[in-house]
């Protein structure tokens, strides 16, 4: 016999509404093949070469001290010699005076620290805009947060001739861009450097962004985990430092994108303490503490960054200066074998145009699937090489709009980025040879 | 009532951050200053801003305090955990992601365990998520299963999360309160019961879980059995979930047995059990946490875990797993972590007990966990001129830090809003203290009664 309760109970999901639509996720596929199949990952965002020394140094510091309760609770909004660096180095940057009890906040990684502003500030019914291609978690957590994402696409225009494709040539339409404004706008979410285009934004481009901010009254959840790999000279300009943005903007950053060390999540928010103390809210429901032990090396790291910082030997200056070469490498590979690269201008992550390769994955009509994830999933399976397709980074609707792009992460050693240029022209050869 | 008062305690902190805005307002040049921003909190965490912890957390950070409020260990971790974590942070891949919904050789070495505690098959991959602490577990246990409409039964006292996060899962609390069970004899854990039929009658059709606490915080109290078969009965009869929280599943006292409600015929179904490194390991501060169930919950909780965080940090997970395997392996050996560290915590739990029954007090003796509460009411300290429309045990604890530099945390935390009252005249030591400081409390407990100089 069944009560009344159980019967009603058997008729609805066991789950909550708020997980609708969004339990897939790309992560979970494509690692798994990584896993399986991948002799070169150049699949998953994180470095395969270590971390920096003094970081290593700082942690086996850290454990060997005699200080026993750094294993235990610290401060739940971040642990004091960390959230004091970041207010000084960030103060710095942005030219005003940071409190670290309230201007910063650390969270679980940039991902938490993304997942509490949209908790805080997007209820059923907001919009945020999400310029595409985004990085593919900002979709669902709108969604789990109740709000609607209106979605504006960054557009490639031709680049001149005879020259690759530069992330700077995919652009936002201004007037495209104004229209997705409207009264339901809560926020949009900026992320420069951009994953997976790896475009870093210039001051004019923020500053339409900025306009239409101040505007609308809405706020800017600016994304900037990879501010430090910017190359070719660029500059990466902070959203928050110009008229009107300081007091609507949350900044995101990361010690896994800063310091290679991807496994520690650490991350932070720095903004206004308004916006702050709602993010607090949301962090003390949710996870409470972050880990001492990683926070209190994370905080040394920035300590020494703080000393050196602008010369030579500063990590921020070394690890760009690498991942060039590298980006460059890595160009210089695809183009040979006929993959078109669109050059970054920061991040550590690459599209490329694969669209001379299709013969080898022939076109399925009326598949559900884009065609970039299919041709990935068999470049794993038969040639060895991970990488995501760009479609990944596209909402449902537009997933088949530049579905023959591929996204290659270069952040990684030059042992791995031979093999993955061996593999490359092993394929081509296989391919122009009858 | 208690929550206003809660939030008027906490307007020292919002006045303090007023005046960063206001100053951080005269640097930009913005012409909406004067024009009303807009941008408050959502609905979700309405009312949610204040907290016991970030309140006292900060009053008892005096080093001059002698601190047993916070359920925090200043023993040290054992030296294998502390030397693996070390081993860990060496090798260069684990300083980059791991899997998502918990790291292999964690989620193995968590699976072996629990199989051979439950005895039953637990598969790694799809019966187990790592969280950040059991609060992330929690956190995602109820996002994942909660939803507007439902309610949720809690017991009172209850760890204070509980009630704002079923809230802004958009839920609603009931609370049931742990009631005395007066024989007049021994003041023990084990004297507060539930009324059966009390219980009975807070499950309805709208009832989506309960969220049991066995070994309980702040109590101490080890449900047996019999208690646990009363609950799961009602479970099953009305098709609820079970939110099992067992941090403290190691620290059981002698006479005592922490029985898995998960492992009662019709609730494994049914029922995520909480597990956590940080009391399992005394390394609160690694936060790390598990979920155990059968997948087709754990599943929504992954779901939940991917749009949150998406992973929980490598090394900690690593030299976890890898303590986890030294101790799996002695669990047929007394020297076993979660057996002797029970043995030491007793016999602080007994001193602890000692020194307060010297001050006059009577405390209940904890028949598990590392707390325990006292009734002060008996101790009859005036507050009535203390002038703040707080609840007795908060002013109380507040005099006592000042006064006598020895620092605790009000029950009153743990209570629903009906239930404050009762509790308002007990407060809550911790006794995971290495000697040192216990000896410091001995010291303040034994002069007590003398009259301030």
């Amino acid at each position: 016999f069944l009560s009344l309760s159980s019967q009603a109970k058997m008729s609805r999901p066991v789950q909550a509404r708020r997980l609708e639509g969004i339990d897939k996720n790309i992560w979970v596929e494509f690692v798994k093949l990584a896993a399986t199949y991948s002799k070169v990952n150049l699949g998953q965002g994180f470095p395969d070469f270590p971390p920096p020394d003094f970081l290593k140094e700082a942690f086996v510091r850290a454990l060997s001290g005699e200080n026993h309760m750094l294993h235990q609770y610290t401060r739940a909004f971040g642990h004091p010699p960390l959230v004091k660096v970041l207010a000084q180095f960030f103060g710095k940057l942005l030219g005003r005076d940071l409190d670290p009890m309230t201007n910063v906040m650390v969270t679980v990684g940039a991902y938490q620290a993304l997942f509490c502003c949209f908790q805080a500030f997007v209820d059923e019914g907001d919009e945020v805009i999400i310029i595409e291609p985004f990085f593919d978690c900002y979709e669902p957590m709108v969604r789990m947060a109740g709000g609607t994402p209106v979605f504006v696409p960054l557009r490639p225009k031709a680049p001149k001739d005879g020259k690759l494709m530069s992330s700077a040539d995919w652009q936002l339409d201004p007037a495209e861009l104004t229209s997705k404004f409207s009264k339901r706008t809560k926020a949009i979410v900026l992320n420069s450097p951009n994953n997976p285009l790896g475009k870093v934004f210039s001051r004019g481009e923020l500053e339409l962004i900025a306009d239409l901010c101040v505007k609308h009254d809405v706020l800017c959840i600016s994304d900037e985990v990879y501010e430090w790999l910017v190359y070719d000279g660029k500059e990466h300009v902070r959203i928050a430092s110009l008229q009107g943005m300081w007091d609507r903007t949350v900044i995101i950053g990361s010690a896994g994108k800063t310091f290679s060390a991807t496994g520690w999540k650490v991350g932070w928010t720095v903004g206004p303490s308004r916006l702050l103390q709602h993010l607090h809210t949301v962090h003390q429901n949710s996870v409470y503490h972050c880990a001492t032990v990683a926070q209190e090396v994370v905080a040394q790291g920035f300590q020494r960054e703080l000393e050196l910082y602008g010369k030579p030997e500063s990590y921020f200056i070394q690890l760009p200066k690498e991942l060039q070469q590298k980006r460059d490498w890595l160009v210089q590979s695809l183009d040979a074998v006929g993959m078109k690269p669109i050059v970054p201008e920061g991040t550590y992550f690459l599209v490329a145009d694969i669209s001379e390769f299709k013969s080898d994955v022939p076109d399925v009509p009326n598949s559900d699937e884009p065609y970039d994830s299919r041709f990935a999933k068999w470049m794993v399976k038969n040639k060895g090489l991970a990488a995501i397709p760009l479609s990944a980074f596209y909402c449902g609707a537009h997933k088949n709009n530049y579905n023959h792009f591929i996204r290659f992460c270069f952040a990684k050693e030059e042992a791995t980025l031979k093999a993955a240029n061996d593999i490359l022209q092993k394929w081509k050869r296989e391919k122009t040879s009858p | 009532m208690f929550f206003a008062s809660r939030s008027f305690c906490c307007l020292g902190a919002r006045t303090c951050r007023l005046r960063t805005d206001l100053l951080s307002r005269s640097f930009s040049l913005s012409a909406p200053a004067t024009m009303a921003f807009r941008h408050k909190n959502t609905r979700r965490i309405e009312g949610l801003d204040s907290n016991v912890w970030v309140e006292f957390t900060k009053v008892a950070a005096d080093p001059s305090i002698v601190n047993l409020g916070q359920g925090l260990p200043d023993i040290s971790p054992p030296g294998y955990v502390k030397e693996e974590l070390a081993k860990a942070a060496a090798v260069d891949r684990l300083n980059q992601y791991t899997r998502g919904f918990g790291h292999p050789s964690l989620v193995k070495a968590l699976s072996q365990v629990y199989e051979r505690v439950c005895g039953m098959k637990i598969d790694p991959l799809t019966d187990i998520l790592v969280t950040v602490g059991a609060y992330g577990s929690l956190f995602s246990t109820i996002q994942a299963l909660i939803q507007e409409g439902d309610e949720v039964i809690i017991i009172e006292p209850f760890y204070d999360c509980y009630e704002p996060m079923v809230k802004m899962a958009g839920a609603k609390p009931v609370f049931i309160p742990l009631r005395y069970k007066n024989d007049g004899k021994s003041a023990s854990s084990a004297d507060w019961v539930l009324d059966p039929a009390e219980l009975a009658n807070k499950f309805n059709s709208k009832t989506k879980a309960i969220i049991l606490n066995t070994p309980h915080n702040p109590m101490g109290k080890v449900f047996t059995r019999e208690e646990l078969q009363v609950i799961a009965d009602l479970c099953i009869k009305h098709d609820t979930l079970c939110i099992s929280d067992e941090v403290y599943e190691w620290l059981v006292y002698k006479g005592n047995k922490h029985v898995k409600i998960a492992t009662l015929p019709g609730m494994w179904e049914r029922t995520i059990t909480i597990g956590s490194a940080g009391k399992t390991y005394s390394v609160t501060g690694w936060k790390l946490g598990w979920s155990i169930g059968p997948q087709n919950l754990i599943k929504h909780l992954q779901v939940v875990h991917q749009n949150t965080l998406y992973t929980c940090p490598t090394p900690l997970q690593e030299a976890l797993a890898q303590a986890f395997w030294i101790d799996y392996k002695r669990m047929d050996d007394p020297d076993c972590y979660f057996y002797s560290l029970s043995r030491e915590l007793e016999s602080k739990r007994d001193r602890m007990a000692r020194l307060l029954q010297g001050a006059g007090l009577k405390p209940i003796i904890p028949d598990g966990g590392y707390f325990l509460i006292v009734d002060v009411s008996t101790l009859n300290v005036d507050l009535s001129d203390v002038d703040e429309k707080q609840p007795y045990d908060y002013k109380f604890v507040k005099w006592m830090i000042r006064s006598k530099k020895l620092s605790a945390i009000p029950l009153s935390a743990f209570c629903g809003p009906e239930t404050k009252r009762q509790f308002e005249k007990y407060i809550r030591f911790c006794f995971i203290k290495q000697d040192s400081t216990l000896d410091a409390a001995e010291v303040i407990l034994k002069n007590w009664s003398k009259q301030p100089a």
